[in-house]
């Protein structure tokens, strides 16, 4: 029956296909049958799945947003870096731990550049890696499950926005360090910032199974400004690239002071030769503290475990691993062509886009040709290293992503627009405005070596007249353009939640078939699980009080808990005990002092209830579940502290 | 008769079938189940298609104040069943075998096929009385209460075999690989009688 209904409307959209080229050739190419025509390329009728995925930072929000594409519709905010009381993230005894650090527990991140995991340089679906700006972090999410299972803190770094980048084969994602800071930190006046500063850049391995991960080694380098990063790729697998400004080393007014030198560098970085120094003992343990928190998936439980100490290492000590390429002007973006040999240097305050040759650069480190050096690394020639010039395509221009076919996309920021142009002869072959002010651009796999082509989104940090006005604010927007032609055409605005930084995407069939759709309750190694509602019950230990809650259509288990007393610490351990996709069910009870939880099927989380009034509370469930989700409720009986009510519980039943 | 036998004794093992594959399997499908709920019938016990089907089931039907689907220790069918089916499949062999070595006639076929025809009647009785009961003896505190038009209360009784609509549900009810393999099992035993018969009546004439 189902193959029957397929078959027709396969023939349908043949049928709708032939009519609508008929309509745009008898009105020959006028602007509203184009216009007719771009909405059909973004419609996904219902029922229709998107052919990719999109993942966007929140930026401030510190979560990531997962999107469809050609449709712009939102599916997902992954709670990463900030509490979401949505699911309890964050907020539940299960995940606090995600968010602890060495300067405490931290409820908000700067999320910013979102990566997915590759194999041999392709996008494999597995991971997507994001770095966390303020309190330097980077976390690592699932795709299986699509949630934050890993987030590791970076000590010696400040403003981790070179990250979080992954190279070809997932060895490592890096942790460049924006600010540089005194390492190891100390109290010292600010003006004495050049030459006693350092900037960390820090490779973090990824287990090959697990994705577990570790900072295996820092690299102490000079105290620029570490704006982005990207790793080689093909022929220059093995070096990762960095941006800095400000190697001016000011401290203060940088909007003057760091932008002085005519040309500031890009870092490159021969990784495989630190990595063979280290694994041969080389560089030196430092004293540090920051924290590792991993969620174990059978426990449902994050903990967080403090460590004690980082491998560093002084780039001087490993002779031939890093050298200075100069790059006019204050660079910001820093993008690798899918074939390893190109490396963009945007110069943000330069009219030209500078690219470098990663060929050129190897002959100049090999004939030995450096114009000087800095703090004992090597600079290059400029001219030595330098590939091509795209002559004065725009203003302000950012960051570039590749379709793999010999076409880079750059975006202008102060200009306002995208601008094509060609690997090789620099030449412009086209430019689109974007409304307004645009940041970033992805194409899916556009940050590996083989791009998914067709489509590239802009975005964008303004967006007035492009929406209905929502008060003094309004959320950013992206803009979705088919790249698949020699034009670029703007097929669609979407509204993005907080700031979407970056964003990484690929194609759907990549990681929808993985998509796990429930947790299995016989798996459930929660130390407070009940598995049925028979293990429901209710123990005091002194003065906490620990629950054993079920949930299920429509009930919780027990209904009723009698003995609970004003001034108990109240442990709500809720297990979900459907085995159905997509049935989770909330939890709630009044004057809760955190947030309620979204308990998926198969799990257990917990929230802490501290009653502070005698009475008889109601708890319920908060997400839509059934028919009788209504009812889905129980109470709670709170007692004076030194009252000698019993701890009793029931279902079904009054409790004696 | 030497082939007829064959035949015979190859129609008896694929009832053995049923060892393996589901005799029977009902599939429930609603719009808020694109992916159907299902049930496959084993001759010695119930197993959801999908792995927590049953429990889904049985979630759904508590509003309605159905049972539980049995558990396989829970109906006498499910240990009898594997006993009548290896006994039959064996008499079969047995038969074939007997009729190879010309010990009985092809009519033993005959009666096997009508035996196992029987028995296989008294099944499909039972398992509809079962299902009457299964979709019809419901919990009088159900929270849903659906009545006929003419005031009855609304049986759930999954069609024995072909398609009906159930409240939200669209239920199908067919055999399955064990099922087939035994209706093809048992009519090979016809065709072992029919060549049998050919072959004894041009030895006759």
């Amino acid at each position: 029956m189902k193959n029957i209904l397929k078959s027709t409307l396969a023939i349908l959209g043949v049928l709708v296909t032939f009519s609508s080229c008929n309509n745009s050739s008898n009105s020959g190419q006028k602007s509203g049958a184009l216009a007719s025509n771009v909405a059909e390329r973004v419609y996904v009728a219902p029922g229709e799945y998107d052919s990719h995925y999109a993942f966007l930072s929140g930026g401030y929000s510190g979560n990531l947003t997962v999107y469809g594409l050609p449709s712009g519709r939102m599916f997902k905010e992954i709670p990463v870096f900030s509490q979401f009381p949505t699911s309890g993230y964050g907020y539940s005894e299960e995940t606090k731990p995600m968010l602890n650090t060495s300067h405490g527990f931290i409820p908000w991140g700067d999320a910013h550049h979102p990566d997915i995991s590759q194999t041999k340089g392709e996008i494999d679906g597995r991971f997507i890696f994001i770095n966390e700006n303020n309190t330097p972090r980077i976390a690592k999410i699932d795709l299986k499950t699509f949630e934050t299972t890993e987030i590791i803190e970076v000590p010696n770094s400040a403003g981790n926005h070179s990250s979080s980048f992954v190279t070809e084969n997932t060895e490592y994602v890096v942790a460049g360090t924006r600010f540089s800071v005194p390492i190891p930190q100390r109290d010292m006046p600010i003006k004495e910032y050049k030459g006693n500063f350092k900037g960390a850049l820090s490779f973090i391995s990824v287990a090959p199974e697990t994705g577990e991960m570790d900072i295996k080694f820092q690299v102490l380098m000079p105290g620029f400004n570490y704006d982005l990063s990207h790793p080689g790729r093909g022929k220059s697998h093995g070096w990762f690239f960095f941006t800095t400004y400000n190697t001016e080393e000011a401290s203060t007014l940088l909007e003057v002071n760091a932008s002085q030198n005519d040309k500031d560098f890009i870092a490159a970085i021969n990784w495989k030769k630190i990595e063979e120094y280290v694994n041969n003992g080389g560089g030196t343990m430092m004293p540090a503290n920051y924290a590792h928190n991993v969620y174990d998936e059978s426990t449902h439980t994050a903990t967080s475990t403090m460590k004690k100490e980082v491998r560093v290492v002084n780039p001087s000590e490993v002779p031939g691993a890093v050298y200075f390429l100069p790059t006019p002007k204050s660079p910001h973006g820093c993008d690798v062509d899918p074939s390893g040999e190109y490396i963009v240097g945007n110069g943000k305050l330069s009219a030209n886009l500078t690219v470098h040759s990663f060929t050129k650069m190897l002959d100049a480190i090999e004939n030995k040709k450096f114009a000087g050096e800095a703090y004992g690394i090597p600079i290059l020639n400029f001219e030595d290293v330098l590939a091509g010039v795209v002559e004065q395509p725009g203003l302000g221009p950012l960051h570039t992503e590749f379709d793999g076919k010999g076409n880079a996309y750059t975006t202008f920021f102060i200009s306002s627009e995208v601008v094509k142009w060609k690997l090789g002869t620099w030449e412009v072959i086209d430019r689109k405005p974007t409304y307004y002010s645009v940041g970033h651009l992805t194409i899916p796999g556009g940050n590996s070596g083989k791009p998914q082509g067709k489509y590239m989104f802009a975005m964008n940090k303004i967006t007035k007249d492009r929406y209905l006005p929502t008060g003094p604010e309004m959320e950013h927007s992206a803009q979705l353009y088919d790249i698949s032609g020699d034009k670029m055409e703007l097929l669609l605005d979407f509204p993005t939640h907080g700031e979407p930084h970056y964003a990484a995407a690929m194609e759907a069939s990549l990681i929808k078939e993985r998509s796990q759709k429930i947790y299995k309750l016989a798996d459930n190694k929660h130390p407070y699980a009940a598995k049925s509602d028979a293990d429901t019950k209710v123990v005091r230990k002194g003065k906490d009080v620990h629950i054993y809650l079920t949930t299920i259509r429509s009930h919780f288990s027990p209904d009723n808990i009698e003995g609970v007393k004003v001034g108990d610490k109240v442990y709500f351990h809720v297990t979900n005990l459907e085995q159905d996709f997509d049935v989770p069910h909330g939890f709630a009870v009044i004057g809760q002092n955190n947030s309620e939880l979204l308990v998926m099927p198969g799990q257990t989380k917990t929230s802490v209830w501290e009653p502070k009034q005698v009475g008889v509370w109601p708890f319920y469930c908060t997400d839509f579940c059934s028919a009788l989700h209504q009812e889905m409720q129980g109470y709670i009986r709170v007692s004076a502290a030194n009252s000698d009510t019993p701890i009793k519980w029931s279902l079904g039943e009054d409790i004696e | 008769m030497k082939k007829a036998s064959i035949i015979m004794i190859i129609g008896s093992l694929l009832l053995l079938g049923l060892f393996k594959f589901p005799l029977w399997n009902i599939m429930l499908g609603a719009p808020q189940y694109p992916d159907p709920l299902g049930m496959n019938i084993y001759i010695d016990g119930i197993k959801g298609f999908s792995e927590f089907d049953l429990q889904n089931i049985d979630g759904l039907n508590h509003y309605i104040g159905m049972k539980t689907i049995p558990k396989a220790n829970e109906m006498w069918e499910f240990s009898l069943f594997p006993k009548v089916i290896f006994g039959m499949a064996m008499l079969g062999v047995i038969i074939g075998l007997l009729g190879y070595f010309n010990k009985v006639s092809y009519k033993y076929f005959l009666g096997w096929f009508l035996l196992m025809s029987v028995l296989g009647v008294l099944g499909m009785y039972d398992f509809n009385n079962w299902l009457t009961d299964y979709g019809g003896n419901l919990d009088p505190h159900a929270i849903i209460k659906v009545t006929n038009p003419d005031g009855t209360p609304m049986s759930y009784k999954p069609p024995l075999i072909g398609f009906k609509k159930l409240l939200n549900f669209d239920v199908t009810s067919l055999p399955h690989t064990g099922g087939y393999l035994m209706f093809i099992g048992m009519s090979l035993t016809i065709v072992a009688f029919w060549l049998g018969r050919k072959t004894s009546l041009t030895t006759k004439t």
